[in-house]
């Protein structure tokens, strides 16, 4: 198993993919977090889909991580692809061959894979988190908002659930993408498959009905990276993405270990 | 100790209602090289997968080093292969994307370096996959095939797009490993290559095999022909009729007749000819030679 993880991070460090993907982590996470201390007093709104979130709820001690929590999604996005591309070029390049040859174990190449992408996708929450937080910390002076609390115990508390709650998410998506790249064994297929559904037609189909967001994987990965919001429950989302998760990987993982490698 | 590298027996691969590869039957000695011929579509890479485990095949069994090839496993770790033509990470350089393959094998990663300099690309490294020629391409492809040392080693055209002098040097690597035991099981489209360096030959055709065992027993089956020229062009006619009143196939072929004849009766047609007023100016033997043979048997030309 080490030796398919070990395999896998060589392809994951390459400079183009891993700096490319941690230059945007931290470009987009030092963003989110500045536009929340920035347009404090925009009527606008200074957060996700315009809504406005004040000095109060900032200055409280899950204040610092405000800015991390609500990079979830786009962290879920950038894991969705790399996953989904890293899994689905080993059909195009027909590297697939190569990998079963020097490593039969099929379910072996599987997890292997996924522990490496999720180590990849660890250092890119890791340094999410670092670059929202320092920003976060820079900028609520001059936007006065009170820090006080933001590393207290309960603050530190926070910083971790935040952490742990994104990590779940982000590795929800990741697992998405891995599915979908072993499905349509395409990279382009499957990054626009899975970056079509949870940005456009997701949000199109809960603009439509609402109720649809407590079922619809996208919303609940994202409502586990925010630990849950005002429309939906931190654990009703945990249960629905899990189930979305572990049948999407289960079907994947039969098909990896069955179905016959012809290209 | 195995005595065989590969056996196959009633071995099929069934893909919809297509008999991709039909009940096929075969051996290849420990430490021969073993050439695997067939037109395209004959099923050539269908059973190379199937013996690497990356296809399930439909009814049949195998076995590879002594072990059955529904355990790939057991064996793949001495086994080296290049199926379809090389594949690798196309950002990665040619250096990384073998340490990315011995990595997954377990194998030393000193040997990354040497192989590479064994096929001749060891200046070249460093520079990512994507800027390789189809020919280095190839050679990656050989050295990762080599990187476990492997005790069989499965090649599927390996001589593509090479240069002559590439060629030369594949063909005399093949050989070199075959003399130190391992055994090639090689499958091109150049005959002639095949030629030269197999012991052993498997030939397929339409998913059937046409003939599997020693080359020189394939030779042997095949009859000599003798090569009749004349001085004078228009003379060839007689020439053929003179070889069917003898009750031997002959053919015009360019500016020579093929008789289907052994050589000992070439002093017969000497004297007929010169009995007719015809000048012979070329009565030489010729024997079939791999090409001929295959498409004699397969009946594709």
């Amino acid at each position: 198993m080490l030796n398919v993880v070990s395999a896998e991070l060589r392809k994951l460090r390459r400079p183009t993919l891993f700096l490319g993907t941690m230059a945007a982590v931290v470009f987009f996470s030092g963003l989110f977090s500045a536009l929340l201390f920035l347009l404090i007093d925009s009527p606008q709104g200074n957060s996700d889909r315009g809504q406005v979130v004040g000095r109060e709820v900032l200055g409280l001690a899950t204040g610092g991580v405000q800015g991390f929590a609500s990079t979830g999604g786009f962290l879920g996005i950038i894991a969705l692809c790399v996953f989904a591309a890293q899994t689905a070029q080993e059909y195009t390049y027909g590297t697939l061959r190569n990998l079963l040859i020097r490593q039969p174990g099929r379910l072996r190449i599987l997890i292997g894979k996924l522990i490496a992408m999720k180590i990849f996708a660890f250092v890119m929450i890791v340094l999410a988190a670092i670059i929202g937080i320092s920003t976060s910390v820079v900028l609520a002076p001059g936007a006065k908002v009170n820090t006080d609390l933001w590393f207290t115990s309960a603050g530190i508390e926070a910083i971790f659930t935040s952490f742990v709650n994104v990590t779940i998410s982000v590795v929800g998506f990741g697992i998405i993408g891995m599915v979908l790249g072993l499905l349509l064994r395409s990279p382009i297929s499957a990054i626009s498959f899975g970056v079509l559904w949870l940005l456009i037609i997701e949000n199109l189909l809960i603009a439509v009905k609402g109720s649809l967001q407590n079922w619809l994987p996208g919303a609940q990965l994202n409502a586990i990276a925010s630990g849950g919001t005002l429309d939906l429950a931190y654990k009703n989302a945990l249960t629905v993405g899990g189930i979305y998760v572990g049948i999407g990987a289960i079907v994947a993982a039969i098909l990896f270990v069955r179905r016959d490698v012809s290209n | 100790m195995v005595s065989t590298a590969i056996s196959v027996r009633d071995l099929s691969k069934k893909y919809d209602n297509r008999l991709a590869v039909s009940h096929i039957n075969f051996e290849v000695p420990m430490g021969t090289v073993c050439g695997f011929v067939g037109p395209n579509g004959s099923g050539k890479t269908t059973t190379m997968r199937m013996l690497l485990g990356l296809i399930t095949p439909t009814t049949g069994e195998g076995h590879i080093l002594g072990e059955p090839i529904n355990h790939p496993e057991k064996y793949l770790s001495r086994v080296g292969a290049m199926i379809e033509g090389p594949a690798f990470y196309p950002a990665l350089s040619g250096h990384e994307n073998l340490m990315v393959l011995a990595k997954l094998g377990g194998f030393p990663t000193e040997r990354v370096q040497i192989l590479l300099e064994k096929v001749g690309l060891g200046d070249r490294g460093k520079s990512k996959y994507k800027t390789y020629s189809l020919g280095m391409k190839q050679r990656l492809g050989i050295a990762a095939a080599l990187l476990p040392e492997p005790k069989l080693l499965m090649l599927d055209e390996p001589t593509n797009g090479l240069d002559p002098e590439g060629i030369q040097e594949i063909r005399a690597l093949l050989r070199d490993l075959a003399n130190g035991g391992t055994t090639v099981f090689v499958s091109s489209h150049l005959l002639s290559e095949l030629e030269i360096i197999s012991d052993h030959i498997v030939m397929l055709r339409k998913g059937e095999i046409v003939f599997a065992g020693p080359i020189g027993e394939l030779m042997a089956k095949q009859q000599p022909t003798i090569i009749a020229k004349s001085l004078d062009h228009s003379d060839l006619k007689k020439i053929v009729e003179i070889a069917q009143e003898s009750g031997h196939h002959a053919v015009i072929r360019n500016d020579s007749v093929h008789i289907l004849a052994a050589m000992d009766w070439a002093p017969e047609l000497n004297k007929a000819a010169f009995n007719a007023g015809i000048t012979l100016a070329q009565l030489a033997p010729q024997l079939p030679n791999l090409e001929e043979t295959f498409f004699e048997m397969t009946g594709d030309k």
